[in-house]
């Protein structure tokens, strides 16, 4: 058996930079250890992304809980942890998800000095903007929805929009701008940090990050889970958690669960680096278009689903043709930049667009998955409320909604009203 | 794009068609119970590979076809009508 | 100033000059000039600072992996930042401004970022900016945001157009090298239907550069433009290739022209549906990392070769060649002969079989030798063997190997796999019906290409149904070479050796990602934003991965590339929205009476996709005022409506009532004919979807309308129960939207005012009661009359097929002329449903059942019918559910707001329930509302606190019936 490895953690501050400029750099260590597997853990999350290296870091820094792995198929951070458009936000119209978000938006505005790393959390502003009577109503109740739970809205009128956003097309004939409900703690963080930021944070407490460790079984022993058969052996395990976003299907039938879940594909696209343009993240109701400029100067944008069941990680036509549009109609200056790559993502979609962070039929199986496409705003937040589930062996408040028990209850979460079409939602 | 052969009205681009999710689901007789519908309306396989979809025709026949498509490549197999089987 | 100008050869048309300016310079070009040629010609050599360290730049390449030389291109409107100059056709007046310098290109102030280049390793960022949190988007964040980014964006719209056009062919060839014309000729003289993409502004890839191929590339040009199924398409690139063999292109109509002309396009998005694929993509020549290699006079041998031979520059006085292939001597060669003094060729090699050739040519071949660093005009080459000297250069040659561009077939599906002749990946086995072909499958020499091209070519042919034909034509000879390569990628020496040249990635950056832990080629990539510019990697990216491959310990094979995506290069936005855009983003549907509507001051609203009268405006009349006389006029006379766009589906056959009855929550079959009854239908999952009237013409023919926002979505609905699910019954379904349009007229004197206007129909209450259904005439067109009623007055529905609106709808306005009736809108019409408590989208959205709603009554009790069984899972059959019900101010003189929160606290954290829908009383005199309250039906008559903090407003409200007037429905029935 390898020799247990000390944790080893290097702070980040400018001086250390400084420092380790002086050396030629060659003083950094790895941000997270590459460990042999153990024979047994106490906990083993499933997936190592963004959801799952959070939920690892939960467990050891607010349970105490250390003899925890995080085993990964491929390198960590690649799934849609590392394929989102980096939004976050609260801004919800239900309870129970503007309570979610909210707690979740909480730790991204600690999260730099919780992981000592710069996440680059950068709040400014989510803008969704609405080009109806109705659309502004429900824009209405979203905002005095958010404001009833302490969470930050505002209404701008058509003029705030023009002021704010002076390079936008505000009278479209089918999609004239009325105005915008503006959460401003909203805004955007980097992605690949988050990730990165997390998995250092777990491997400091001890957490084992187990890289290119497939799992191709979990192994069951009269109703209760007892481990993991992998592509790097037989890890056991007094519980597991799921969180594997777009493959959750995939994970849940190795334990005979069927789930309300089907996965879609989501494309995202980046303009070439340009000086700054947009300030915040603006979301139109035409043809559901939203886009934000990253720090390094490319707009990053996107839109719905693709439409169809797919695990292919690669988008189509239809959907960018009118992305496009949609994109140079509402920001006409869109028009001369040059989309530089597109990418895609496979989405857990559920049956009335909300997660699941609950336990399973099966002891010792937790669940963290369904995210649509709002995932990656979730992140601190679900691996928070999912390392308290599986703690505790019961949801905290927050996520006691988000149960697969809802749709036999009928207490569906279904934000928009499209009901069980996961294409639509 | 994907190309999808309609039978009834031969090779169509896909932006003809709606998309409608899992063919293999039935709805179950009207007192089967709540569980049935649930698994009817909610329970899905959600394959990685081969999935049988129904696909509607709304811009050409207005059928709904059944098709048998892959999930990681996007191949497709068979394109029936809508009470054919499709192997 | 053209002091690199040589006096001949080349696709330069020296006859014709071209005045263009750079920076505020007046300099000059000429047709068939890049602005990279034009500006090498006129001895330019720094044209842009970095990303990072702003450090000067010159032009690196000849095409779209130019890292460097990029610039504002145009002015004004058409501005666009980032274009590489090596991808521009000059033209007259071209205007073109460097990057990323401030205040100017020659006094960058902004360089002395690179004075704390250690400290700016990759992913400094990550590791500081954390204290205090709040200066992150006060300080840090807008200092790193100013200073990334290239070039500046226009806010003003794009003065240009754009189309799509989409084709199909028998064989897409992409790339016209040797490879792609011999394919293209051979498919297209087999009779397949060819289309030909060349990137580039001349058609010959790689025939270009090589003056003896000159006759061979006219002569397959001439011949290919005499087939009549091939079609050129120049300056068009293939960006992606999509499933089902459709690949993306954008065509570059007009940006070799100062503007387009009038009414053509500037770009054109293309997409090619093709049976077979032919990937004659060429290769892109690979940086070797050392120090100073981004230094300004650093340029990659095969461009080199190609402002020699193409546009007739010598890019240098004393230049080194540097490489490790064969390739680049051809290179050191056309240089000396261009007559540059001292040509050096530096070749990593111990053995050349080309050495004795060029040094009969007065190149000074130095074999087992490396460059070690590039300095001001110096050169340092060091010897394997030891020793080390210094020579005079302002050109440096770097040629580190080819990497056949794989992009496109890597995104069809295909593996790349690792040849260890060439140190690369080259395309493997074909996941669709596509095959890489010359430089693209990693060979080299123009008649290997040129034959490897008319192999895939026949059987692309082949496979679309065409064999034989004439297939004679010469190809250019063998080059017989067996070109080795001894794979060199970094000299490894103190100082900047650049992998990414656009974003400053050093191999050092690379190494220290992997001390790190970002070992994977992804997690690297990401770490140090290695090979994420827009050269998309194809300079330094095989590097990067090389040195990451040594920093493991592993194999070049082993680490692999990152993912290839779309683009293959960046493509315009507006090109990719392909002129689908403002006002033809999304399509309007018209009634048939719009014109008429236009014409009496109708103010229009977008409805979904149609557009509808919001009201009608008389002179000096604000908008309000004309919605309550309209329906003011309606409730006291009689009003007018063009209510064309809800869905009407007609259904007919001998289980048409038993299906109706499975449809919706109430009993449809008991219907007589010539009646009609209101209808709510489901979703399965027990939702209400939509509500609408059934009809019943006659026994087995029903006529059905939806909500105008559902049309779409319950004929498809009912299309997937017919087909599917109950394909035993005998119905048959289509819809008669767009067939007939449809004409409300309401108000106490609709009846009177229909038995002017109708004929061969008793229209009496006695004859045609409420809820009556017939057929009568008027003017002479036969129509359809419903007596049904939304506002809540005695009223009538017309339908009329579409073409004969016009006239139905202007023989009723006379009709009702006596009676003053009044045309009304949207706005009017919502403000009576809301009087008389009917819901629409804002109650019916999704998200309520039929017993929020108040329907239950109208389920029926036994009976199949769609969303029974899951609307009564517990949650939804729970009581206390929010239920519909009617409010109003207890200050009649307040108004109403959509979107408040309903709380029986003042300040309480707890909502019970909110707004749906408000309106200004005519009846009444106050504002109403409808909203979705907790314990709604027990709530009647209480008071609540209607809350919208957005507006920081808070109003008492009393709650009621949701039937605010009429609730008896006396006035529908007398």
């Amino acid at each position: 058996m390898p020799a247990r490895h000390e944790p080893i953690f290097d702070r980040y501050s400018v001086w250390r930079l400084l420092k380790e400029s002086i050396d030629g750099n060659r003083g950094w260590k790895q941000a997270w250890r590459k460990p042999e597997p153990k024979a047994r853990y106490d906990v083993v999350i499933v997936g190592g992304g963004g959801h799952g290296l959070a939920t690892a870091h939960y467990l050891a820094s607010v349970h105490g809980i250390t003899n925890v792995a995080v085993v990964e198929k491929g390198p960590i951070g690649l799934g849609n942890s590392g394929r989102n458009t980096t939004i976050v936000r609260s801004n919800y119209l239900l309870p129970s998800n503007i309570r979610f978000y909210e707690y979740s938006l909480r730790l991204w505005e600690g999260l730099e000095r919780e992981l000592n790393y710069n996440v680059m959390m950068s709040q400014r502003g989510q803008l969704s903007l609405f080009h109806s009577a109705s659309e502004r109503d429900a824009a209405v109740r979203r905002g005095n929805s958010m404001l009833i739970q302490g969470v930050d809205a505002v209404l701008l009128d058509r003029e705030a929009v023009r002021a704010m956003l002076p390079f936008i097309a505000m009278d479209n004939p089918m999609f004239p701008i009325l105005g915008g409900l503006l959460q401003p703690r909203g805004g955007t963080a980097r992605h690949d940090a988050v990730v990165w930021g997390f998995a250092r944070a777990a491997n400091r407490r001890g957490v084992d990050i187990l890289e290119h460790c497939e799992v191709t079984g979990i192994r069951c022993e009269s109703g209760r889970v007892v481990g993991l058969e992998t592509t790097r052996g037989f890890i056991g395990a007094g519980k597991v958690g799921i969180a594997v976003a777009g493959n959750t299907s995939q994970l849940a039938a190795m334990a005979g669960l069927r789930l309300p879940i089907e996965t879609h594909l989501l494309q995202a696209f980046v303009s070439e680096a340009i000086k700054p343009l947009i300030g915040c993240v603006i979301n139109f109701g035409a043809g559901h278009f939203y886009i934000s400029q990253s720090d390094k100067g490319g707009l990053v944008f996107g839109g719905a689903l693709d439409g169809y069941n797919s695990y292919s990680q690669h988008g189509n036509l239809p959907l960018v043709e009118h992305l496009m549009s949609a994109g140079v109609s509402m920001v006409p200056a869109l028009s001369r930049l040059r989309v530089l790559r597109q990418w895609a993502g496979m989405m857990d979609m559920t049956m009335d667009g909300s997660p699941f962070i609950c336990r399973t039929s099966i002891e010792g199986l937790y669940l963290n998955g369904g995210w649509c496409y709002g995932g990656f705003k979730a992140t601190p937040g679900a691996g928070w409320c999912f390392a308290y589930t599986i703690a505790k062996n019961e949801p905290h408040p927050l996520n006691a909604d988000l149960t697969i028990d809802r749709f036999f209850e009928g207490r569906m979460i279904d934000e928009a009203g499209v009901g069980p079409k996961p294409w639509a939602q | 794009m994907l190309l999808i052969h309609c039978p009834y009205c031969g090779a169509r681009a896909q932006d003809e068609f709606h998309y409608r999710g899992d063919a293999n689901v039935e709805r179950p007789a009207p007192h089967a119970g709540q569980k049935a519908f649930y698994d009817f309306v909610y329970a899905r396989d959600n394959p990685r590979g081969w999935h049988v979809e129904w696909w509607h025709h709304y811009a050409g026949c207005r059928r709904w076809v059944k098709i048998e498509r892959n999930t990681v490549t996007h191949e497709i197999r068979t394109v029936k009508g809508p009470t054919q089987d499709t192997r | 100033m053209s002091a690199h100008r040589r006096l001949q050869g080349g696709h330069i048309d020296r006859c014709k000059r071209l005045t263009f300016h750079f920076d505020g310079r007046r300099l000059f070009g000429h047709p068939g000039d890049t602005l990279a040629s034009a500006l090498l010609a006129s001895g330019i050599r720094v044209v842009g600072r970095s990303f990072k360290y702003h450090r000067p730049r010159g032009i690196m390449t000849a095409g779209p992996d130019e890292p460097s030389a990029l610039v504002e291109l145009r002015v004004g409107s058409r501005t666009e930042p980032n274009t590489k100059m090596t991808e521009v056709e000059l033209y007259e007046g071209l205007q073109a401004r460097s990057q990323n310098r401030w205040p100017s290109l020659k006094f960058d102030l902004m360089a002395v970022s690179g004075l704390f280049g250690n400290m700016i390793s990759c992913g400094f960022y990550y590791k500081t900016f954390m204290w205090p949190a709040s200066f992150w988007e006060r300080f840090y964040e807008p200092l790193i945001r100013h200073a990334a980014g290239l070039g500046r964006a226009t806010c003003l719209p794009d003065p240009d157009h754009y189309e799509a056009v989409h084709a199909h062919c028998d064989v897409l060839i992409v790339g016209s090298g040797p490879a792609g014309l011999a394919a293209a000729r051979v498919a297209g003289e087999a009779g397949a239907r060819v289309i030909l993409c060349e990137r580039d502004f001349l058609p010959g890839g790689g025939l270009l550069l090589d003056p003896a191929q000159e006759i061979w590339r006219k002569e397959m040009i001439t011949a290919l433009e005499r087939i009549p199924d091939v079609q050129i398409l120049l300056r068009t690139n293939v960006f992606g290739y999509y499933d089902h063999n459709l690949l993306g292109g954008v065509e570059q109509v007009s940006d070799h022209v100062p503007e387009p002309r009038p009414h053509a396009v500037r770009q054109r998005y293309r997409t090619f549906r093709a049976r077979h694929v032919v990937l004659a993509t060429g290769a892109s020549e690979r940086l070797i990392a050392f120090r100073g290699n981004d230094r300004p006079g650093v340029m990659m041998a095969g461009a080199a070769l190609t402002y020699v031979h193409r546009f007739g520059i010598a890019p240098g006085k004393r230049a080194v060649v540097f490489t490790n292939n064969d390739s680049a001597y051809a290179t050191a060669f056309a240089l000396a002969a261009a007559g540059l003094d001292g040509v050096v060729l530096a070749d990593v090699r111990r053995e050349s079989r080309l050495a004795a050739k060029l040094r009969a040519h007065d190149v000074d071949v130095r074999l087992g030798v490396e460059v070690n660093g590039f300095g001001t005009d110096a050169v340092t080459l060091e010897a394997q063997s030891g020793g080390r000297n210094t020579v005079r250069a302002d050109l440096l040659c770097v040629s580190g190997g080819w990497n056949p561009n794989v992009d496109l077939a890597s995104q069809s599906g295909a593996k790349l796999t690792w040849d260890a002749a060439l140190a690369t990946f080259i395309p493997g086995a074909p996941a669709q019906a596509e095959r890489s072909v010359g430089a693209a499958h990693g060979i080299s020499g123009i008649g290997e290409a040129a034959r490897d091209g008319l192999a895939a070519g026949l059987v692309a042919a082949k496979i679309s149904g065409f064999g034989g034909g004439c297939l004679d034509f010469p190809l250019p000879a063998l080059d017989g070479s067996c070109a080795s390569i001894e794979p060199l990628w970094e000299v490894k020496t103190s100082g900047k050796a650049f992998v990414d040249l656009q974003h400053d990635v050093t191999a050092n950056d690379i190494r220290q990602a992997h001390r790190e832990g970002f070992s994977h080629i992804e997690h690297a990539k990401r770490y140090t934003t290695h090979s994420m510019a827009t050269d998309q990697g194809k300079l330094g990216g095989l590097l990067g991965a090389a040195i990451l491959a040594e920093a493991r310990g592993e194999t070049l094979e082993k680490v692999g590339l990152p993912t290839f995506r779309p683009y293959t290069k960046p493509a315009a936005i507006g090109a990719l929205a392909g002129g689908a855009t403002g006002k033809r983003f999304q399509p309007v549907r018209r009634t048939a009476l719009h014109a008429w509507h236009l014409h009496n001051g109708a103010v229009m609203k977008p409805t979904g996709p149609w557009l509808r009268p919001f009201y009608y405006s008389a002179a000096a009349e604000t908008g309000w005022a004309a919605v309550l006389r309209e329906a003011r006029g309606v409730r006291q006379s009689v009003g007018i409506c063009d209510v064309s766009t809800l869905g009407k589906i007609d259904l007919q056959g001998p289980d048409a009532a038993t299906f109706l009855d499975r449809l919706y929550i109430n009993s449809l079959s008991p219907v007589a004919v010539g009646k009609c009854r209101y209808g709510l239908m489901l979703r399965e999952d027990g939702i209400a979807f939509d509500d609408g009237t059934i009809s019943r013409l006659d026994r087995d023919h029903f006529l059905v309308t939806t909500t105008t926002a559902n049309a779409e979505a319950v004929l498809e609905h009912m299309e997937f129960y017919a087909q599917t699910v109950w394909p035993e019954l005998d119905v048959s379904l289509c819809s008669v939207t767009d067939q007939w349009a449809q004409i409300a007229v309401a108000g106490p004197r609709s009846g009177m005012t229909l038995a002017n206007a109708v004929e061969g129909l008793d229209l009496s209450n006695a004859a045609f009661g409420f809820m009556s259904v017939g057929e009568g005439r008027v003017a002479a067109i036969p129509v359809r009359v419903f007596r049904i009623s939304f506002s809540g007055e005695l009223a009538y529905e017309i339908a009329v097929p579409s073409r004969h609106a016009l006239t139905v709808w202007q023989t009723i306005l006379t009709a009702g002329q006596e009676f003053g009736i009044v045309p009304y809108g949207l706005e009017a019409m919502d403000l009576m449903r809301i009087e008389k408590g009917h819901v629409a989208g804002s109650e019916l959205n999704g998200q309520t059942t039929a017993a929020d709603l108040g329907m239950d009554r109208m389920m029926k009790s036994t009976g199949d019918f769609i969303g029974r069984v899951l609307s009564a899972r517990p949650a939804l059959a729970d009581p206390s559910r929010p239920r519909l019900v009617g409010i109003r101010p207890i200050e009649s003189g307040m108004p109403l707001r959509c979107g408040a929160h309903l709380m029986s606290k003042l300040g309480s954290g707890t909502s019970l329930g909110w707004i749906t829908s408000v309106t200004q009383s005519i009846v009444l005199g106050h504002w109403i509302g409808l909203a979705m309250l907790e314990n709604g039906v027990a709530m009647n008559g209480n008071t609540v606190y209607a809350v919208s903090h957005l507006h920081d407003e808070t109003i008492e409200v009393v709650v009621s019936s949701p039937n605010h007037v009429d609730p008896e429905n006396v006035r529908g029935r007398s």
